[in-house]
């Protein structure tokens, strides 16, 4: 099968790469940042541009994966907009234009938001509850909606949407890495919510195998088997630092604390947990690791520095 | 606590059939730990502070799906603990019953983090249906926040009772096991409550004792528990099945509250299976 990946320069779209070629696909990367020392052709072009839908066009891949959305903590205001949805519309369109069989979105579990009454496991069907209080996620949660709404706009395109967990390994990439780089982890007093994440591994296995098995649908990736923040600080070689929460609040940016937006904070008071049975059902998906596994790797990768001034902390 | 009530708590928590992960931490994140403590408060409660006797505990089935279906009465929900420790320091092999919390409380710093760890999650309709599903023991007071709300005077009363509970149970075929709480009102005797101060704190409101403080006193308490009801339907029914159903429950609850005002014959030893008991 001929895949293209956009935005293949992420942690986890170099692992997708890795099992993909060891599948014998025919791989090609599409990333603005490039991918030095790639073992597979990598276009460095803005997937909403010009240049992007000639690849399209020459390289007619049977399937997409796309990986190529950001995150507040990355990117900021209307740049993000621009990015997530209007990059997702022009995979979508691209897609569709140049005969694509399958397209495979790879979203994130905070979809559904973080707060004191929505429910643990989470079900596809479930709204995005959180965008009040944490509009940074509302360009990410409509361009999961844009992707979801092609299941109908575009019949003949096999359309995938993954909401994946958080994922941890040896690369230290991604929201829950990133945070868990400094020794001490600030966190907000009184409150230590359940996080889910797998094995980064497990997170490419999990797109490769629903490219594989061509499951239509939208589906949450997850563990069953979350665990509180501050075991997975203990686990992970790191010291907790629980601040009260007007404490947290008015200490973002300074002092070494992550300066996180309003309503990230509601992630570090209420869990978001999804549950993946239906996506284990229908493609007979199971996990290679445990959470075990995931933080033994990132604590060998990145054993806690000595304490500095910068703490690291959790975000969405 | 007590070494014996200690020893008495972890032999317990060893056989609690619960899937722990090797943090000692289930998927709804209730933790071995956690419950440790909160066992050996209960238990210190349950069997010297208060004054405890359970009835017919034999009716909460030792394994799968039930859902407790009791009354408040005081101005916290010291009946809710009791029935825990019921629970836990009964029946056996013990078993963890899982309120449904009410939503401030998850607002609130370690109030939250110590509902979520001892099983008692947020009250969601979500919550209810997957501890079901997972064949756990799910405790609902339908009177909910309305039944601590109740005053001395009101104790031994009940209030509206709400009907999402019938309504799962059909969905979800499970058992419903009323039970009949007695002695709440005497252990925290509410005299007013105090609604504007308790939202300058986010709470519905403080309940106000002839002391002032909510501190439970140590009173006589019972727990009767009644025999199983499975009610015919799928939970589609209408709004008038429905409401029948839950005033069957209602009136059993009240039946077994009345039965625990009557006058009890002298027991030197009430514990057992039948009997049931707890302290003196």
């Amino acid at each position: 099968m001929k895949v293209l990946v956009v935005g293949v320069n992420s942690a986890i779209a170099r692992l997708v790469v890795d099992e993909l070629l060891g599948g014998g696909h025919e791989v090609v990367g599409i990333d603005l940042r490039g991918w030095e020392g790639a073992p597979i052709e990598v276009h460095a072009v803005d997937i909403r541009k010009r240049a992007a839908e000639d690849i399209f066009r020459k390289l007619r891949p049977d399937a997409v994966v796309h990986m190529g959305t950001v995150t507040s903590l990355t990117t900021v205001g209307e740049e993000r907009y621009r990015v997530s949805l209007g990059g997702t519309r022009a995979v979508f369109d691209h897609c569709c234009a140049y005969g694509v069989a399958h397209c495979v979105f790879v979203g994130r579990h905070t979809y559904y938001g973080a707060s004191s009454d929505s429910p643990l496991f989470h079900t596809e069907d479930e709204p995005p509850m959180a965008l009040a209080s944490f509009p940074e996620l509302g360009d990410f949660v409509a361009a999961d909606l844009y992707a979801g709404n092609a299941l109908w706009r575009f019949p003949d395109l096999r359309t995938t949407v993954l909401r994946l967990c958080y994922t941890l390994g040896p690369s230290g990439h991604g929201t829950l890495g990133a945070s868990l780089r400094g020794a001490r982890i600030p966190t907000v007093l009184g409150f230590d919510p359940l996080f889910q994440f797998m094995h980064e591994k497990d997170g490419a296995a999990a797109i490769v195998r629903a490219l594989e098995t061509r499951v239509c649908g939208v589906y949450n990736v997850g563990t069953r088997d979350p665990v509180p923040l501050s075991t997975l600080i203990r686990e992970t070689g790191r010291q907790s630092i629980p601040l009260p929460e007007i404490v947290f609040m008015a200490a973002r940016g300074r002092f070494g604390v992550p300066g996180l937006p309003d309503g990230a904070i509601n992630h570090m008071k209420y869990p978001v947990v999804v549950d993946g049975s239906a996506f284990a059902r229908r493609t007979d998906f199971t996990l290679r690791f445990s959470v075990t596994d995931a933080m033994a790797d990132f604590l060998a990768a990145f054993p806690p520095p000595a304490p500095k001034r910068r703490w690291g902390g959790g975000a969405p | 606590m007590t070494t014996g009530l200690g020893d008495e708590v972890e032999d317990r928590i060893a056989r609690l059939e619960i899937p722990w992960n090797r943090y000692g931490v289930d998927p709804y994140g209730v933790s071995r730990d956690h419950l440790r403590w909160m066992f050996g408060l209960f238990g210190a409660a349950y069997r010297h502070y208060f004054s405890m006797k359970v009835v017919d505990i034999h009716h909460v089935p030792k394994r799968g799906r039930a859902m407790l279906v009791g009354n408040h009465s005081g101005g916290i929900s010291v009946d809710g603990g009791m029935v825990i420790a019921a629970c836990f320091f009964e029946l056996d092999p013990p078993r963890l019953a899982q309120g449904m919390a009410d939503k401030f409380i998850a607002k609130i710093p370690f109030a939250a983090l110590w509902a979520d760890r001892t099983g008692q999650l947020p009250g969601l309709p979500e919550h209810a249906a997957r501890l079901l599903d997972d064949e756990r023991l799910l405790m609902v007071f339908p009177e909910g926040a309305r039944g601590t709300a109740k005053l001395f005077t009101e104790r031994n009363s009940l209030v509206g009772f709400g009907t999402g509970f019938m309504r799962l149970a059909l969905k979800t075929r499970t058992p419903i096991i009323p039970f009949g709480f007695v002695g709440g009102g005497d252990a925290i005797p509410t005299v007013s409550n105090a609604y504007t101060l308790g939202k300058l704190l986010g709470v519905p409101y403080i309940p106000v004792t002839p002391y002032l403080l909510p501190l439970p006193l140590p009173a006589m308490m019972q727990i009767r528990f009644g025999e199983p009801r499975v009610f015919a339907g799928d939970g589609s029914e209408d709004d008038e099945v429905i409401q029948s159903y839950v005033d069957e429950v209602k009136t059993t609850i009240a039946n077994l509250i009345a039965e625990g005002h009557k006058p009890q014959p002298l027991r030197l030893n009430t514990s057992g299976p039948d009997g049931g008991g707890a302290g003196p």
